[in-house]
Parts: structure tokens; sequence; C-alpha cells
């Protein structure tokens, strides 16, 4: 090492240099949550429980999702249909009780393969954080699509 | 001995058995066991005349007997064709028989409304195995399916008779098991469906083994109607002192709960025993019952499915003091148990 080297000035001016050129570029970060990045096309986020053309919850509690969970996130009470209630249910059995442990979800997205009543999709946005371990546990009031408005 | 009954030999898919004469190709082939015994919907061993209505357990007959080793020259149905001495039969081996039975299958799904993610048989219905197995995935057709309005038999039996495929074994309970029959087929070919008379209510005591020996979802248990999936339950071997059957059941829990009571059935899925409707409906209670242990059920089964049969802790945890300690919740399990 000469004198110039053992100084280490130019280094540091030189680094510091790279550092003041950065403030000018574009910037990279996006402020979260008031930004959204655009997801990709195949996106896995919060699940939405769908409902048919007319309006009627499609899924009729046959567990397939629950089954396919590898993280056993998925509980659900099924009740019967009652009568009057055909504009609500599309099939005579119906979940009373829907419940996803978003704390257990690892949104492979097993349980949207699974659904033969194409029911559960994963096209929400990230699960939002909360501070109970029981906020956590979606049941259908946050999982159910929004009626159909006529 | 008076006389020594001479066994015949019959082959079936390359495999020799001998069985006492007399026996269908059918129980032959149960006989060894495994993969070449002919799936069966309408026959069942415990009902006297059951079978050769469904047609699955179709086999291809190569060889007629040793006397006669023509072969037969259409598919003959195994549960009712009986065995000859030098019999050479195929069933998986031959391409003919599986294609038949495929035809079958879709058959047999022409009027099935295929609504598995309703139906509480869903999980341990022998149609859906059979359609696994051999079915194609996607019908042919297009025509609108026969429906009927769902029947209460009594306020324990629903029957569905969308679902059923006509394979008569209720109606051989009915026959044979209670006394009094009240239900049968009524109508002839595609418009004949199961009823009773007048929706007569069926109060026999054992009337509900009828839900046991229904290989679809028709006749159900109105107890255990959409209370859980199949799968999510844990089948349990238990007995109770019953005056009027042998007592012997499975009883299938979710958590601590007794959902349903079942006879216990063997691996062919016929009912080893048939019970009453007092173990069947009105004690689901643990306490009523004495708890023999976890069902076996077959690894391919979507009900084992987080099923352990193993409530005892593996013989070397049981040695060492230390572990003993450790794994002291699993001790507690398996005591309670």
């Amino acid at each position: 090492m000469n004198f110039w080297e053992r100084l280490y000035l130019p280094a540091i001016f030189q680094g510091m240099g790279i550092t003041f050129k950065h403030m000018f570029k574009k910037k990279e970060t996006v402020f979260y949550p008031e930004v959204e990045r655009e997801f990709s096309e195949n996106w896995r986020g919060m699940h939405s429980l769908k409902r048919d053309e007319q309006g009627r919850e499609r899924c009729t509690a046959c567990g397939l999702c629950a089954l396919s969970c590898p993280a056993e996130a998925i509980t659900m009470i099924a009740a019967e249909r009652q009568k009057g209630e055909e504009n609500l249910y599309r099939e005579e059995k119906y979940a009373a009780v829907y419940e996803i442990n978003m704390l257990r979800c690892i949104f492979c997205g097993l349980c949207e393969e699974a659904c033969p009543k194409e029911a559960i999709y994963l096209d929400g946005p990230i699960v939002p954080s909360d501070y109970l371990r029981k906020d956590f546990i979606y049941g259908k009031d946050k999982l159910v699509e929004e009626p159909l408005k006529s | 001995m008076s006389e020594e009954i001479a066994k015949v030999k019959v082959t079936i898919d390359g495999i020799t058995v001998e069985v006492e004469p007399g026996t269908s190709i059918l129980n032959a082939a149960r006989q060894i066991g495994g993969d070449i015994v002919p799936p069966a919907m309408c026959y069942y061993s415990k009902l006297e005349g059951s079978g050769g209505k469904c047609r699955t357990c179709l086999v291809k007959v190569s060889k007629g007997s040793e006397k006669d080793p023509r072969p037969m020259p259409k598919l003959v149905a195994s549960c009712r064709t009986t065995v000859m001495d030098g019999m050479e039969v195929e069933n998986i081996t031959s391409p003919e028989v599986i294609e038949a039975r495929k035809g079958i299958v879709e058959m047999l799904l022409i009027n099935h409304p295929l609504d598995c993610p309703v139906c509480d048989q869903a999980g341990e219905c022998d149609l859906q195995n059979l359609a696994y197995e051999h079915g194609a995935e996607k019908t042919r057709y297009e025509f609108e399916r026969r429906t009927f309005d769902r029947i209460d038999i009594g306020d324990k039996v629903q029957l569905h008779m969308n679902r059923c495929i006509l394979c008569y074994r209720c109606t051989y309970v009915a026959d044979q098991i209670t006394d009094n029959r009240v239900h049968g087929i009524l109508g002839r070919g595609d418009a004949s469906e199961i009823s009773t008379y007048i929706e007569k209510a069926i109060d026999n005591d054992f009337s509900g083994n009828v839900i046991d020996v229904c290989p679809v979802g028709a006749l159900t248990d109105k107890t255990f109607r959409f209370k859980n999936r199949v799968w999510f339950t844990k089948p349990v071997d238990a007995h109770r002192n019953c005056p009027t059957c042998s007592g012997k059941v499975t009883l299938w829990y979710k958590g601590e709960e007794v959902l349903r009571v079942t006879a216990r059935k063997d691996q062919f899925g016929e009912v080893e025993e048939f019970i009453c409707n007092t173990c069947r409906y009105d004690t689901k209670k643990t306490n009523d019952w004495i708890i023999e242990g976890p069902t076996h059920i077959d690894h391919t089964s979507v009900i084992s499915s987080n099923h352990y049969e193993m409530a005892k802790p593996l013989p070397v945890i049981q040695k060492d003091q230390l572990l003993i300690e450790a794994n002291k919740v699993e001790f507690d399990r398996a005591t309670k148990i």
C-alpha cells in the first residue's frame, strides 16, 4: 500500500459518490400499503368463497378443501338447506360455518384445486396483519363474496 | 366322515385354488384375495339370492372345465357362475373384462346424479371406488337423468332414489333379516324404484341394516345426515351387551362425540354381523360401549387420512423411564382408549 491508499480518503469519497449517485435514480421501493405492486396472474392471496350467477353460495361443504389442506387450516360445519333458502345456497347442503386459520394457511392453492364446485379461489389481496391470534381465523363473514347487486 | 367331498380346482388369473364344489367364481376369487377379486355391487354373501344384477363382476372363462375345455361364449357374472373342475378364469388379465367393466360402470352412472360432494356416503361408497378404478373420466350421456323426490322411510332412514343402482340388496335385507317386509321394487326397467307401500314406516329391529348394505348413498342414516364427512370421523371398534344382536359395531368419532354407529365391515365391504336399531340409533354415548381399539382401515381409503391405529406408544418408549416421562400425554391417551 502506498501513501494515498493508506489515507483511505479516495476510497471513502468514491463510495460516497456511488451513494450520492443513487439519490437521483428511480426508487425501487413501494410504500405498501398506500401503494400496491401489481400481482402476477398466478398470485395466491386471501381466499374468497364464490357465488354463482344467481348470487347463491357455491360451497356445499363437501370437505375436500379441508382434506387436501396440508396445513389443516380449514374447518367447516355443514347444514341442510331449508325451504325458502334456495336463493341463498346452490345445493341442498351448505357450509354453516367455514373457517380458515390464516396463520396455518401456507397459500399452496390445493383447496382451490380440490374444490369440485369452483367455490374457493385464492384471488384476494395479501392477508392483513393483526394483533391477536383469534383474529386470524377467518369466518364466512370475511371469506364469502359480496352478494350480487341487482 | 361319511364321504369325502372332492374339492375342485380352479385357476383365476393364473392362481390355482381348491374350493368346495358349488362355490361361485367370485367366492373362489375371494378365497385367493388381492387384486384378482372381481368387484361386486349387488352380490352380498350374507344375503341369499343376491347377485347377478349389476354385472360388475363379469369375468372371462377361458376354459370351461377339465372335461369340456371349451371357453364360455360370453363373459359371465362370477357371482352366479359356479366353478367346475379345471376351470380357468381371467379377470384382470383379460382386456376384454376390463373394457366390459368400464362399460358397466358407465351404465351404472347413467342415471346417477354424481352429487358426491353432497352425499353422505362419499368416502365409503362402493360405486365411487368402482368408478374411480374402472370408470371413464367423463360421461357421454347427454339426456336428462331420472329424478325422484327424497323419501323418508321411517324417521331414521332416508331414501335418495336418484342415487340408487337397483342392486336389490336392501329388499333382500328386508326379506331375510326382518320380518314383515314393507318395501320392495315398484315399476320395471328404467321406471323401477325402491319404495314402500304408501311410504309405510319401517319399524323392525333390524331395518337399519339397509343403510349398511346399500352400496351407494341411496339409503342413508338420517341421524347422520350432513353431520360430517366420513373421512373426518375416526372409526373405533366397540361392543356392548345387546339382547337382540351381537352388539359388535364400529363407532365413528368426531372429537369425543359419536356421530354414528355402523356394523363392522370386512375387506369386501360387507357387514360382518347385522346390528339392531337400538345399537345403531339409540346408544350414541361412549359410556354405552366397551371400546376395543381403532378399526383397521385400508391405506388406500380416504378414511385412513390422519387415522392412527397405534394408540399404544412404541415398546421402546415403554422401557425407558426418561421416555415414559416425555411421552406422558401419549400414555394417558392410550389408557383412555
